[in-house]
């Protein structure tokens, strides 16, 4: 059982977790992820590691609760343990000091790109960061990011914080005012991703994308995740999750993503039922 | 014995009717009653240089079970198993008798051979309830890491821990078993004979630790470093090969370690009581013939599709699964489309896979594997409509170990170079054995290499 020390809702349904797990504390690096599991029932959910604290032997998690198992896991509450809990896994980012870089995240991806910013920031690169919501709710880590960026831009999809747009209005700015930019680093939905990296690709800047396909065991043993990059299969889970953004295949990756919509439904449905399978009343 | 005597016929396994176990996931093979056990047991010619003996990976005393089996003395013949095999449930169900022990009894030149796997299987479950107390042993003070809790792994922990030393098995997934859990299905292998017989492996005092990815986690020079006098690494064959042609990405295409790990160890079939989901549609392609192939197409059949097709590139003759699988495939339905090779897989506008292109083939000359070698027709090729196809065309040695031991020695495929005999790899106190060293094979291979493997860690660990 890996404990769940603290609880804290950060806007709806996104949920932050400080889980005690001082073995994977000790080692992960930024842009590796973890796997977890609630109980015997449950499915292996893959996430990405928002925060560590090595003394504290502590990993932040941070996610959106999207369908029936993230339900799940934020009905968790402090003090609730989590049944398994396997990590780090993936590969590091890679951490290089290059001169000016951007960090972009979106949504609930502002959690994963911000230890990857801290690092870039601490190893002696300027930091432009932009970080997006849809609406202020939705928006989070954005102090956090501020301390690690040597500038942030916010934006909204509804123009309720910072400014009103996408995070890619912002890049478009940033690169057009000076292009000595060196590697943009964008972690966020899929339309976000292959929008950043389409604005990217004919100013030839380095882009790095954190890939988060559907995955079971996360070690290389399926094959679930496989992202098309290039003209090579990666599994993300072992080869990645970070690709080069202007190579990665976004019809794939977002056709791959609908695998079992089906699927998730029915499991939602049986959600709102309390897992019973008794609907009656609620239809 | 008197010559007069006439032998009785070998013993049918019971089997769970084909109709109705393609609907279920309840195991397919009943199990001899105690009659049947009998009946067989008294086939034995107890020969006093018994040939079975030889054709066993791990020299089980056959003449011997069977012997106490025949003297109904059920809990000392599957002791006289457990001297020198472990799983003796798993075994019983999944060694390919046919071509190890049962192949060279000598009933076999006139008569069928002795069922040994039946009876293996008979003295395990016979006596599973039974918890068996561990003999003390005297601690060596040595301990030693197993890294992967596969056949390979649990073999050579279960000899070390009755040797004396302090074993600590480390898994990557959050159930033991390896592909005893994630990949043979519960209708051939019920996992609660797995869990079984890893919990007789406990009591020898074998520690597990689940949700360990060594490689990750931690490194084998760390183990080293830190307290193990020897590793042994036995991580299998978890590396899924597909055929690189076009349209694999599409959804609907699974390698079978997905389709299966999702069915068996996330236990898809349960769906949504479990979580994980697992969509099979009308029409399922698996590519393939050996054993994994045969799961997945029958596991297709019983998650309710309507038609499950083996597709395979040579002949009946060279399909690498069992007769048994394949006799079992074909009475549950699952169709054979035999010198046929996928060339496409054609997607629809969402993205789903809705037919197969294949060419047709035929046999040349045998190549190096010894099977005649398979030649594609050209201009054959054509279409059949499939709603998911799984490819099952083999595994390869999963990196992650090998990739973070810079002076482990593997070798153009990835396997880990480890001597036959003894496990030893290119480092030292660094052992191996089973798929990470040979590519996939079977369990009892794996068993056996494990069983070497723990014989040289003992060996190293005295003389280090």
């Amino acid at each position: 059982m890996f404990k769940i020390i603290k609880k804290v809702v950060l806007g709806p349904s996104l949920t932050l977790f400080e889980v005690s797990a001082p073995e994977i504390a000790a080692r992960v690096q930024p842009g590796q992820f973890i796997i977890l599991r609630i109980n015997d029932q449950g499915e292996r959910i893959p996430l990405t590691v928002a925060d560590f604290d090595r003394s504290r032997g502590l990993l932040t998690l941070i996610f959106q609760e999207v369908g029936r198992s993230t339900k799940d896991l934020g009905k968790l509450a402090a003090g609730d343990g989590i049944l398994d809990l396997v990590g780090p896994l993936g590969k590091p980012s890679e951490i290089d000091k290059l001169g000016r870089v951007v960090c972009i995240g979106g949504g609930v991806g502002v959690a994963p790109v911000y230890p990857i910013t801290r690092a870039l920031k601490q190893i002696g690169n300027e930091v432009i960061s932009i970080i997006g919501a849809r609406s202020k709710d939705y928006l989070i880590l954005s102090e956090e990011m501020r301390a690690v960026s040597d500038s942030l831009q916010i934006t909204t999809d509804d123009g309720s914080a910072g400014q009103k747009g996408f995070v890619t209005d912002i890049l478009q700015q940033v690169i057009k005012a000076d292009n000595a930019i060196e590697l943009v680093m964008a972690i966020g939905p899929l339309s976000m991703m292959k929008a950043v990296a389409e604005v990217t690709r004919p100013y030839h800047i380095k882009t790095m994308v954190s890939m988060n396909p559907i995955m079971v065991d996360g070690t290389g043993m399926c094959g679930a995740c496989r992202v098309a990059v290039g003209d090579k299969m990666k599994f993300a889970c072992v080869d990645g999750p970070e690709f080069d953004g202007h190579l990665v295949d976004w019809t794939i990756a977002s056709l791959r993503a609908r695998m079992f919509l089906k699927e998730e439904k029915i499991a939602m449905e049986t959600y709102s039922c309390g897992g019973d399978g008794n609907c009656q009343n609620q239809r | 014995m008197s010559k007069s005597k006439i032998r009785p016929p070998r013993q049918a396994m019971p089997l769970q009717d084909a109709q109705e176990r393609v609907k279920n996931f309840e195991e397919v093979a009943l199990g001899y009653t105690e009659e049947q056990a009998l009946i067989e047991a008294s086939r034995c010619l107890a020969c006093k240089k018994p040939l079975c003996v030889d054709g066993c990976p791990v020299d089980v005393d056959i003449p011997g079970f069977i012997k106490l089996i025949q003297e109904k003395n059920y809990s000392s013949a599957l002791a006289k198993i457990k001297e020198k095999n472990n799983l003796p449930g798993i075994c019983g169900r999944v060694c390919p008798q046919e071509s190890q022990c049962e192949k060279l009894c000598v009933l076999s030149k006139k008569d069928k051979p002795v069922a040994i796997g039946r009876l293996e299987r008979f003295g395990a479950d016979w006596i599973s309830t039974v918890t068996q107390p561990a003999e003390k042993v005297v601690s060596s003070g040595k301990k030693v890491a197993i890294v992967g809790s596969g056949p390979a792994g649990l073999t050579a922990a279960a000899d070390l821990a009755m040797l004396g030393h302090k074993v600590i098995v480390m898994e990557a997934l959050h159930t033991p078993g390896g592909v005893l859990v994630y990949g043979i299905p519960e209708f051939r292998l019920p996992k609660s004979i797995v869990q079984q017989e890893i919990e007789s492996i406990k009591r020898l005092g074998v520690e597990i630790q689940t949700n360990m990815v060594v490689g990750k986690i931690n490194t084998i020079d760390e183990l080293l470093a830190g307290g193990y006098d020897a590793v042994f690494v036995g991580t299998g064959a978890g590396l899924p090969y597909f055929m690189n042609i076009p349209g694999e990405n599409y959804n609907g295409v699974y390698s079978a370690n997905e389709f299966l790990t999702r069915t068996n160890l996330m236990k898809g079939y349960l769906f949504p009581d479990y979580l994980t989901p697992i969509r099979t549609g009308r029409k399922v392609a698996v590519i393939g013939a050996g054993n994994v192939a045969m799961d997945s197409a029958r596991t297709a059949l019983r998650l309710g599709a309507a038609e499950s097709t083996i597709v395979y590139r040579r002949s009946e003759k060279e399909m690498p699964a069992r007769e048994e699988e394949i006799e079992h495939a074909r009475e549950e339905g699952v169709q054979f489309r035999l010198l046929t090779s996928p060339v496409e897989i054609v997607g629809d506008e969402n993205g789903w896979v809705k037919a197969l292109v294949c060419q047709r083939y035929e046999l040349g000359e045998p190549d190096e594997s010894g099977r005649r070698s398979p030649i594609p027709i050209p201009g054959s090729e054509y279409e059949m409509e499939m709603d998911t196809v799984i490819m099952a065309i083999g595994q390869g040695p999963n990196p992650l170990v090998s990739q973070t031991t810079p002076d482990l020695a593997v070798n153009r495929w990835g396997n880990i170079v480890a001597e036959e005999e003894s496990g030893k790899t290119s480092k030292p106190g660094v052992f191996a054995g089973g798929d990470i060293v040979t590519g996939a094979a079977t369990v009892i291979l794996a068993m056996g290499a494990g069983k070497k493997a723990a014989r040289a860690i003992h060996n190293y660990l005295l003389h280090e």
